[in-house]
């Protein structure tokens, strides 16, 4: 099975994030990155999914030139190659254009499967692969957590809300948006690590896609959120911040 | 092209609160122009009586024995035919795994990226969602029409659109045929039994990634015990399996309605507070006084949970029994 996995680098979730000079985007001086994590649980089945049926996975991202860090970490943990899709303005491209940029870049490779992500941790659109499937014209799916190869294609198990699930059958090629949860997440080796420095990252250009449209929808401002309720903070060490609360909880939530 | 359309959503053989927020966020965005609305299945008769109390001009029954069980094929293909008949300015849906699940790709069929979650719509329309799991907002300007839209669960009230008269209903019957449904869905299933029910629980002690180790859990459980509370965590934890996936709070998980939530270590993705929207107390313990879960606390500290869990354990105890 050849797959190709689409993975984001966002701004590490620990890092804190500052609203920008211009107000349309966050600063990006002096963040940490790392690989989104919903997109490292695609890529933990894409490895699977090999190790279990072989072919080859291929790990796609685009960005700027800090992303290939990202891509020699997924080549670490067992992908065979890399495409790094060189841009330095995703964040003003709305989601159909980054869908276009990275759908430009798997066509030409035609795989049996595509893998991402449900969404990002940063801009949490939830919709690159669901839109990457319309325009490779592929029968998808979303939120799966298991993926099974059959006779005729897949079967997959898809999360729906307040605990259910279903299975649903599909020929290949197919593009699956994948949940986290359903793997364990491994670890790159010393090994692993070692030998991604010998693997290929391809750098492909916007230019080279002539996937260059105007965004439909426009992020022009970035704000710190409204707040709906209006805290009571309770200050003083961990002692007497607890026990303050312990008094409201009795006497004036009266839960206790 | 003129008016709002709003694509109604069925749950368990009514319109959804989904459903209805969406209609609230149309009358919103609509002003004097007509709103409209669609529901679609195999039967849609009493669905669209159901929806023609809304405030609607027209109700349209979008039916064809290939839109039940549902699948992303199939409602791309018919809804395509709709918005290509009626033009609406607008499409607004609720946010729910469903339209996740097609609508991206909807409105990629007419070059446009659907404008998810919102939470809030200001004049222009400016339509306002969250970045950065919770840490900031968002302001999103469509550039041209049709705009797709979908809501986030919570933001519009639901009572604003039931108040109407009552609309004409019209069948839509879209042309499509069975080999352009590629998926083949199952009947939905419950994981496992389902042997905690966290939204009966009036108290609850529930943690995030803060809680770092499950070798750390003891901490929130001697709390959870000194309060007689159930123990619960947002969905990172599960996904880990620290704590099992029936004590996730969220909107995978369960929905709860405590009087007393108390949240450990939790950031406050939108995903998690809409789970907890119902709770009477929500209390706050996180190092990061920017964290997200403080804009809907009651009472917040900011600190090591480390340190704070175990004396506010204490202080329970020291306080008797609950």
């Amino acid at each position: 099975m050849k797959i190709v996995v689409a993975i984001k680098q966002v701004p590490d979730r620990d890092s804190q994030v500052r609203i920008g000079p211009s107000g349309r985007w966050i600063d990006e001086a002096d963040l940490q990155y790392a690989m989104n994590e919903p997109d490292a649980y695609a890529l933990e089945e894409a490895l699977l999914l090999k190790e279990k049926h072989g072919g080859e996975v291929i790990a796609l991202c685009a960005g700027p030139e800090r992303v290939a860090v990202t891509l020699r970490e997924a080549l670490a943990k067992g992908a065979d190659r890399a495409i790094h899709v060189v841009c330095d303005d995703l964040a003003q491209r709305d989601a159909l254009g980054v869908a276009r940029l990275l759908a430009e870049a798997i066509r030409p490779e035609n795989p049996d499967l595509v893998l991402t992500g449900l969404q990002s941790e940063d801009l949490g659109l939830g919709q690159t692969g669901v839109i990457m499937a319309e325009l490779l014209g592929l029968p998808h799916s979303t939120l799966i957590l298991q993926v099974e190869k059959t006779e005729t294609g897949l079967k997959v198990k898809r999360e729906l809300e307040e605990g259910w699930f279903q299975s649903i059958e599909m020929p290949t090629p197919a593009l699956l948006t994948i949940q986290s949860g359903g793997n364990k997440l491994r670890y790159a080796t010393l090994l692993g690590i070692k030998r991604a420095k010998t693997k290929e990252i391809r750098t492909v250009t916007v230019a080279d896609l002539g996937a260059e449209v105007p965004p439909t929808v426009l992020l022009e401002r970035v704000a710190l959120p409204q707040k709906q309720k209006s805290t009571q903070f309770l200050s003083g060490s961990p002692k007497e911040a607890a026990a303050a609360l312990v008094e409201k909880l009795r006497f004036e939530v009266r839960v206790l | 092209m003129s008016g709002v359309l709003v694509v109604l959503e069925e749950r368990g053989g009514r319109i959804g609160r989904p459903g209805w927020e969406a209609a609230a966020a149309a009358r919103q965005l609509a002003g004097a122009d007509s709103i409209s609305a669609a529901v679609l299945g195999a039967q849609t008769d009493a669905l669209a009586a159901e929806a023609a109390s809304g405030p609607f001009a027209k109700v349209l029954r979008v039916e064809h024995p290939l839109l039940a069980p549902y699948t992303a094929d199939g409602f791309k293909l018919a809804l395509e035919q709709v918005i290509r008949a009626e033009s609406p300015d607008f499409v607004v849906f609720p946010h729910t795994y469903q339209v996740r699940d097609y609508a991206p790709a909807l409105a990629a069929r007419f070059g446009q990226s659907l404008v998810c979650d919102v939470v809030g719509i200001e004049p222009g329309p400016v339509f306002l969602r969250q970045l950065m799991q919770g840490r900031l907002a968002g302001a999103y300007r469509p550039q041209s029409r049709p705009c797709f839209v979908s809501v986030q669960a919570g933001s519009f009230r639901a009572e604003e659109a039931q108040a109407g008269a009552s609309a004409a209903v019209e069948v839509f019957t879209p042309t499509m045929s069975g080999e352009q449904i590629r998926t083949r869905p199952s009947e939905p299933f419950r994981g496992s039994a389902q042997a905690v029910d966290l939204g009966a629980a009036q108290r609850i002690v529930s943690i995030g990634r803060g809680i770092r180790d499950a070798a750390n859990l003891p901490i929130a459980q001697d709390l959870a015990s000194a309060l007689g509370a159930e123990i619960a965590a947002s969905r990172p934890i599960c996904d880990l399996g620290w704590l099992p996936m029936e004590r996730q709070v969220g909107s995978s998980g369960q929905t709860v309605a405590p009087k007393l939530y108390l949240a450990a270590g939790i950031s406050g993705a939108i995903q998690h507070l809409v789970g907890i929207k119902g709770s009477q107390c929500i209390v706050a313990i996180n190092k990061d006084p920017e964290a997200p879960i403080f804009e809907v606390a009651d009472y917040g500290i900011v600190g090591d949970l480390f340190e704070v869990l175990p004396a506010i354990t204490e202080a329970v105890k020291s306080a008797g029994n609950p």
